[in-house]
């Protein structure tokens, strides 16, 4: 192995989905910016997001941030900071507006102005009746490949503005000297080549790490690099309990199929024809929120209702049945959902289920079945996106994060669906400009001059080992663990059996290695990799969801069917401790207190969550 | 039920493919050469999932790229079965043979196996200016946009730059200095968009000899595009407008004047 190429920017951008884009476009107009990225920029997962992007615009109904924040702390199960939420909800109109001046292909209302729709979970008071909360308009769209738009406009407009791109060079290590971040270590994939980058500050961006469950709708690509890179760096994960669990995944594939299907008016049934979310939740029905669709897909199987008995139940978007039941919003208007409107609307979904399905879905209904799909938790950070070091606070000179792999918190503990991609334009644009503040007001700090050594230690002992067994032995076990003991619902003996298993593929993960022994794109060693970094990720899950003896959001522990607001009104943070030790501390929710009545009270007080 | 969701005939019933699969790997080969691996596949497996399995079970030198795997980030373009498609999007019910051969995209340089250097394709598509131009100051909302204007360039935002219409093109085989129908695509996104001023510069670019009139109305890139697009189509327009000197873009209705 050669002596790794040295380069030096202010910023490094680790990742190239929409967040990294974001602050890079605006870290890169006024400080030295580039982005190093495992895929290609157009690659990243943010452009398999579907349905839209949150903002009360009131282009169609009437509404307000201050609706979107509540619904954001609600869908959270309250365990939310509520001042990154404030931002987030407040942020998101006029990012909105920055997307839609790049240049994003919205879809226009008549009157020429952004098109929005229904999401689960996103309400306003009912006019006249303020008691009550109704679905509102909130979600901007493109069809439904509103990710796929963000991620284009967004690579455009780092085109226009010159910025740096590492292509397919993949993070391996973080430099940390004294506490502080200084830089990263990554290969480039084509030549096996180590690089050094120094930088003043370096930006986690990596996304999420759904690929240590079974049946995900996550690209091959996200296995937590950036959160596991720092965890082995003693840098805590937030939140891990909290993992998404989407309803309507295609039937084991586990490819989504938008929530924009049931935000037009689809429905589910169970295998008795019975549209069984009434039952559930009588208000919002199908346009509940992600965690409580999931469980009731999973408590109408366990009843025997799946379709055929089996382990699914039929998302049905047919004219005819929306039509039947008028749960589409332009009822409203007198108007009918035809074959067209949906086709408009929902294009991405019925190519998706005429490839791998074989299903029309304008003329029967879909299998579905839910799928692991988004992390709540991830690396802590302040709403300045600045990575903390412990639950008291302290913060990781020269460490940001921002997106999927972050915890910014204003997720807790399940997100509502257009959230993630609100997060990262608000939490990436702020991501950008903190670190362009930072990198001017600080020098660069010295590294050791090894700095890749240890890296290069890492490759060659993979590389040296013979391989005893396939790796993906170790994976599949994994996720089947994972999916099994640690997903919708979880036990304390389930989450001890898993954590037994998960230090079992540790110890086999540890003495394998693989065939291929190249240097050019010896993909091999990078899946090899990246599945310890899963390991890793999963020994954190595991522990933080054991910790939590309670249900709350996408967190169901059987054994702790209620909410404990006394005890779990917090947030967990793991810290690795020897080899798959973790350690858990809590860290307070960051309630905001009002005047009212001459007394300080809760802004948003804690309420039973029902919808 | 659909007989991929038929448990018994989608996911349980399997069959044995036999796999050709162009090697090359450039620390050891000089040429490229095939090599046969047998795979049993089951009718919901996309081609994507056998390569892995051989990958993963058989030999985990072989080199490709993947990741979304399921047909919107673009990295899986190759040639199976002499066309190109990205192999999350085929599905081996849908093959008629139990023998597939698969290759690299042609026309750009191989690195390793199926994995090609996507830096020219990439450079015709940055010439192009990709991306909105509008030099007057932004109001404080939206810009405004009919349905209809918005619907005039919606067929280009589909592309995802996966290179398989550039690298079906014979035209651009034979010269890799052509733009080539993603580059094309990617500007018409942008020439028909009521919003952008730079459409007079992007017909500029492509008025050239390696521009717009290389294309041979081979209709090679429509069949090939994995996202539906009418590549040809949308070609053709940009031809049009530049013989014309017409971009027909819809005019705002009185609603918005």
């Amino acid at each position: 192995m050669n002596t790794p190429t040295y380069h030096r920017f202010d910023t490094i951008i680790v990742g190239s989905g929409g967040a990294g884009l974001m602050a890079a476009l605006h870290s890169g107009k006024e400080v030295g910016t580039a982005v190093v990225s495992k895929l290609y920029p157009m690659r990243s997962h943010t452009g398999a997001a579907a349905g839209g992007i949150a903002a009360a615009l009131s282009n169609i109904e009437d509404d307000s941030w201050e609706n979107h924040a509540y619904d954001t702390i609600k869908g959270g199960d309250f365990v939310v900071d509520q001042t990154p939420v404030e931002i987030l909800c407040r942020e998101a109109v006029e990012c909105i507006y920055d997307l839609e001046h790049m240049g994003l292909p919205f879809d226009r209302t008549p009157d020429g102005r952004i098109s929005q729709r229904r999401f689960g979970g996103h309400t306003r008071p009912v006019p006249g009746d303020s008691s009550k909360r109704e679905p509102v308009m909130r979600s901007c769209h493109a069809a439904d490949r509103t990710g796929h738009m963000i991620l284009q406009t967004l690579y455009q407009q780092c085109i226009k503005q010159g910025v740096t791109f590492f292509d397919e060079y993949h993070m391996l290590d973080l430099i940390m000297v004294e506490g502080e971040c200084r830089g990263i270590v990554a290969i480039e994939i084509a030549t096996g080549r180590l690089h050094v980058f120094h930088a003043k500050s370096v930006m986690l961006a990596t996304g999420g790490f759904g690929r240590m469950f079974k049946v995900t709708s996550n690209a091959f690509a996200l296995t937590g690099d950036g959160p596991a890179i720092a965890y082995r760096h003693g840098i805590p994960v937030e939140d891990m309990e909290f993992y998404q669990f989407h309803p309507t995944g295609i039937y084991r594939l586990g490819v989504l199929l938008t929530e924009g299907c049931r935000g037009d008016g689809g429905i589910m049934f169970n295998g008795k024809g019975e549209r069984f979310m009434e039952t559930y939740a009588p208000n919002m029905k199908e346009l509940a929120s992600r965690d409580v669709c999931s469980r009731s897909i999973y408590e109408e199987v366990r009843a025997g209702r799946g379709v055929s008995g089996k382990d699914f139940v039929y998302l049905d978007i047919r004219p005819s049945t929306i039509n039947k039941y008028k749960s589409s919003p332009i009822h409203r208007d007198g108007l009918e959902v035809d074959d067209h409107f949906i086709e408009s609307r929902l294009s991405e979904s019925l190519e998706l289920s005429r490839t791998y399905l074989g299903i029309d879905p304008l003329k029967e209904p879909m299998p579905i079945q839910p799928t692991a799909h988004y992390a709540m938790g991830g690396t802590p950070t302040d709403f300045e996106t600045r990575v903390l070091r412990n639950a008291s606070g302290e913060i990781v000179p020269g460490l940001y994060a921002a997106g999927e792999s972050a915890c910014v918190s204003v997720h807790g503990a399940n997100r509502l669906g257009t959230n993630s991609l609100v997060d990262l334009v608000v939490f990436g644009r702020r991501a950008g400009k903190a670190m362009a503040r930072f990198a001017k007001e600080n020098d660069f700090k010295p590294i050791p001059k090894d700095a890749a050594a240890p890296t290069k230690k890492q490759i060659e002992s993979v590389l040296s080992k013979p391989r005893t067994e396939p790796w993906i032995r170790i994976r599949d076990e994994l996720q089947t663990v994972m999916m099994d003991e640690c997903g919708v619902y979880r036990t304390a003996e389930g989450l001890g059996n898993a954590s037994k298993t998960v230090a079992k593929l540790k110890k086999r993960y540890e003495s394998t290695g693989i065939q291929d022994k190249g240097t050019v794109f010896n993909t091999g060693l990078l899946e090899y990799l990246e599945l310890g970094c899963l390991i890793d990720l999963a020994a954190a899950t595991v522990a933080s969801a054991e910790s939590r003896k309670e249900s709350r959001g996408a967190h169901s522990r059987e054994d702790f069917p209620d909410r404990d607001d006394v005890k779990h009104f917090n947030h967990t943070f793991a810290t690795k401790e020897g080899d798959l030790g973790v350690k858990i501390d809590t860290r307070a929710v960051d309630v905001i207190y009002v005047e009212k009545d001459g007394q300080k009270v809760p802004k948003y007080p804690l309420e039973v969550r029902k919808y | 039920m659909s007989e991929l969701t038929d448990p018994t005939k989608g996911y349980l019933s399997t069959r044995m493919l036999t796999v050709q699969l162009k090697r090359f790997d450039p620390e050891k080969d000089k040429e490229p050469h095939w090599q046969e691996f047998k795979v049993e596949a089951r009718p919901i497996d996309r081609v994507l999932d056998v390569l892995m399995k051989v990958k993963w079970d058989q030999d985990d030198t072989i080199g490709l790229r993947k990741s979304c795997g399921h047909g919107i980030c673009g990295s899986d373009a190759m040639r199976i079965n002499g066309q190109n498609n990205l192999a999350c999007k085929m599905i081996v019910q849908n093959l008629k043979s139990d023998k597939i051969t698969v290759e690299p995209i042609l026309g750009l340089p191989v690195i390793k196996d199926l994995i090609v250097d996507m830096k020219p394709f990439f450079d015709h598509y940055k010439s192009i200016m990709p991306f909105l131009v509008n030099n007057d100051p932004a109001p404080t909302t939206e810009r405004l946009q009919t349905p209809e204007q918005r619907e005039r360039f919606d067929d280009g935002t589909k592309c995802i730059l996966c290179a398989c219409c550039t690298t079906a093109c014979p035209p651009f085989w034979g010269n890799r200095e052509y733009v080539g129908p993603a580059a094309i695509v990617n500007a018409h996104r942008f020439i028909f968009d009521s919003r952008d001023q730079a459409a007079g510069e992007r017909l500029e670019i492509l008025n050239d000899a390696e521009g717009v009139w290389r294309c041979r109305t081979v209709f090679n890139c429509t069949s090939a595009c994995p996202r539906g697009i009418k590549v040809t189509q949308l070609i053709s327009e940009v031809k049009r407008a530049l013989i014309t000197g017409v971009v027909d873009v819809p005019q705002p209705d009185e609603v918005l004047a």
